[in-house]
């Protein structure tokens, strides 16, 4: 049996009208998000890496359509949920949740622990009274905090157990699907560990899959199945995580791994350094966008954009290297 | 020997006199820099380290800050009871500091080209035109492409990486001894911060200065720094040679941080934790601050302070079961069951 794909992607683009003038005359786009496609299946996490502005973030929250996409086709479960309406998405919600990056600013201070955690559950008629109150101990429970917590408000914790309220608060509905956004980059490291291995454990236990974002490479590498590369708006590479780090075929995938501080001094590393920033994304370079930082640029990479070809079983690159 | 040591903090000391009570920041730290070597200290939010760096420039702002005891000997003579006139004659011309954020230490309102020249006119007593020549050099040597054009942009015109080069360039404009860099990585990109990182070993070779390099990030001291300040709650718990630590952590929290990064070689493995929080500096555990994540932790651990004592191969180490303590450890653990 095939395994179950959960969320698949096609083709997601999502670009942004840049305005100018009294008129609001669109002179161009940001393309956030030009053509990217990938699935995740159940159980799994797919990581997702890239530089800052690459399009990581709008790539999930085109897909859980909170930010509605340009173009694309979004199937979750096999269903098309572009064709869906309102109501229909309202009722697809609870399957697919978030964590976000900043434990600080992702809770309203205002409200209790059960009524941030409840909120999702009153919200779509799941709990209610007592029932509500069982299912936020129960949770705050799964993620290692202790039921009496259930009054307080969020300014009571710190930065890591905020992190497992936001958690909590993402499986209250039993979702499918969890996009977490740089769930531990604003963490510190002792705390980091314990936030990932509570993400390991929760998805071993409810099958839950996982589109985890981060620029931390070792963390994705460390909890995801699969990674996929971003940069400027374009998926260069995907392929299973011990492979694309032992392995990797892009060059900017290179880079980006090789640049990575590694923990022992012993261990001096020829690095490849990426000369000038990454271009903006309003404007990116024809062809290949990386040409402007490559070693390899070859004619061919300055007019001809390279397609997301497999160059062995599961591992996708899209560089004209490869083409064979 | 002694000519040797640029920058030595001697039983540094600073509170902060708040509302809620009195912070015990930093707690009788000790440590010295010798010339053209980098020196890294690590640790989790709130361990003192930007403190410390502060206190160095004597940037802290008082009240609520007080070193309340200690010395920072710089070159042989003490910072902290040189007045405001001279501490600014020090600043950005011997020692310089790179902060984190790249976004917000920057003028918003002044040419990159002006922040740089400011520093020079002011320390190095040239006219206009040639603080601008050495403006100019200075971003070429940071990398910075067409810097005669740059000289005249806007802060906001630079990307991150930029700015950042651009801050460095600020620092090392007046070639000080010591550049303090806070987290000069943390807010940039892995390939930006594999630049500057190499940028400032170049030119750290290239000028002769002294590295204080504050950082969060293991594989940063990893790469830059031959000797290890590791911080905890205001305190020094160890400091060793790079390959040591990385090699044979002797204290356990430096041991658990150590493995609780998680990998990018071999085989997954389940990540290690130290269980519990950072603690907070109101309110500091009795004892060794570390024990009550601590794995190893016995009786006295939460009873009485270690200190720091130096153990074999130039190492020092805050904890009770390591280097000459476990005899006398084990007499007060005695005399306890008793």
């Amino acid at each position: 049996m095939k395994e179950q794909v959960v969320i698949e992607v096609q083709d997601l683009v999502k670009w942004y009208p840049v305005k100018v003038g009294i008129l609001q005359k669109v002179a161009g786009y940001v393309k956030a998000v030009d053509g990217v496609s990938f699935s995740i299946k159940r159980s799994e996490t797919l990581g997702l890496v890239g530089e800052s502005g690459c399009g990581k973030t709008t790539t999930a929250r085109c897909m859980l359509r909170l930010t509605e996409p340009t173009k694309g086709r979004i199937f979750f479960e096999g269903k098309d949920i572009m064709k869906f309406d309102r109501e229909s998405m309202r009722k697809l919600r609870p399957r697919m949740q978030v964590i976000f990056q900043d434990p600080y600013s992702s809770l309203n201070p205002r409200l209790t622990v059960k009524e941030i955690i409840g909120e999702a559950l009153t919200f779509h008629g799941i709990a209610r009274g007592r029932e509500l109150e069982d299912r936020v101990g129960e949770l705050l429970k799964m993620v290692g905090l202790s039921p009496q917590h259930i009054k307080r408000f969020p300014h009571e914790f710190s930065g890591g157990q905020r992190q497992r309220i936001g958690i909590a608060r993402a499986l209250a509905t039993n979702p499918d699907l969890i996009v977490c956004d740089e769930p531990v980059s604003a963490l510190d490291v002792s705390i980091q560990s314990q936030i990932l291995n509570l993400l390991e454990d929760l998805q071993e236990r409810l099958g839950v899959s996982y589109l985890f974002i981060a620029h931390g490479l070792n963390v994705v590498k460390h909890i995801s199945h699969r990674v996929g590369v971003m940069y400027l708006g374009k998926l260069v590479e995907i392929a299973d995580s011990e492979e694309i780090y032992k392995n990797p075929l892009h060059p900017y995938t290179q880079a980006l791994i090789s640049a990575i501080p590694i923990p022992d001094p012993k261990r001096k590393r020829e690095k490849i350094l990426l000369e000038g920033d990454v271009p903006s994304p309003i404007n990116p370079p024809e062809g290949c966008r990386f040409w402007t930082r490559c070693r390899y640029v070859m004619d061919i990479c300055r007019h001809e954009e390279p397609e997301l070809l497999e160059s062995a079983p599961g591992h996708k690159v899209a560089c004209h290297l490869y083409k064979c | 020997m002694g000519k040797r040591k640029l920058l030595e903090i001697k039983d540094l000391t600073v509170k902060f006199f708040t509302e809620d009570g009195t912070v015990n920041a930093v707690e009788r730290v000790s440590f010295d820099i010798e010339k053209e070597e980098t020196l890294g200290v690590v640790g989790e939010s709130g361990c003192g380290k930007s403190v410390t760096a502060l206190s160095v420039m004597r940037l802290l702002p008082s009240p609520p800050a007080k070193i309340t005891s200690g010395k920072i000997l710089f070159e042989g003579e003490d910072l902290l009871s040189k007045s405001e006139a001279e501490m600014r004659r020090i600043r950005g011309n011997l020692i310089s500091m790179v902060f984190q954020e790249p976004m917000t230490s920057l003028n918003p309102v002044f040419t990159i080209g002006h922040q740089i020249s400011e520093a020079i006119v002011l320390h190095q007593k040239l006219s206009k035109k040639e603080a601008r020549e050495r403006a100019i050099e200075m971003l070429r040597l940071v990398g910075i492409p067409n810097p005669e054009k740059r000289y005249w942009e806007y802060p906001h015109q630079l990307s991150g990486g930029m700015r950042q080069r651009v801050m460095i360039a600020m620092a090392l404009s007046c070639s000080p001894k010591l550049l303090i860099a806070d987290e000069p990585t943390t807010a940039l990109d892995v390939t930006i911060q594999a630049q500057i990182l190499d940028l400032i070993e170049r030119l750290k070779e290239k000028v002769g200065m002294s590295v204080l390099m504050i950082t969060h990030d293991l594989g940063v001291i990893a790469e830059m720094a031959k000797r290890v300040v590791v911080m905890y709650a205001g305190q020094v718990v160890e400091e060793s040679p790079c390959e040591d630590i990385f090699e044979n952590p002797l204290h356990p929290y430096t041991a658990g941080l150590l493995k609780s990064i998680p990998k990018l070689e071999g085989k997954k493995s389940r990540l290690h934790v130290i269980e519990g929080n950072v603690p907070n500096p109101l309110n500091f555990p009795s004892g060794c601050r570390f024990h009550p994540r601590c794995f190893e932790a016995k009786k006295i651990c939460g009873e009485k302070m270690p200190s720091l004592v130096e153990v074999e191969g130039n190492r020092k180490v805050r904890c009770f079961m390591r280097g000459s303590f476990p005899e006398e450890v084990l007499a007060i653990e005695r005399a306890g069951r008793n």
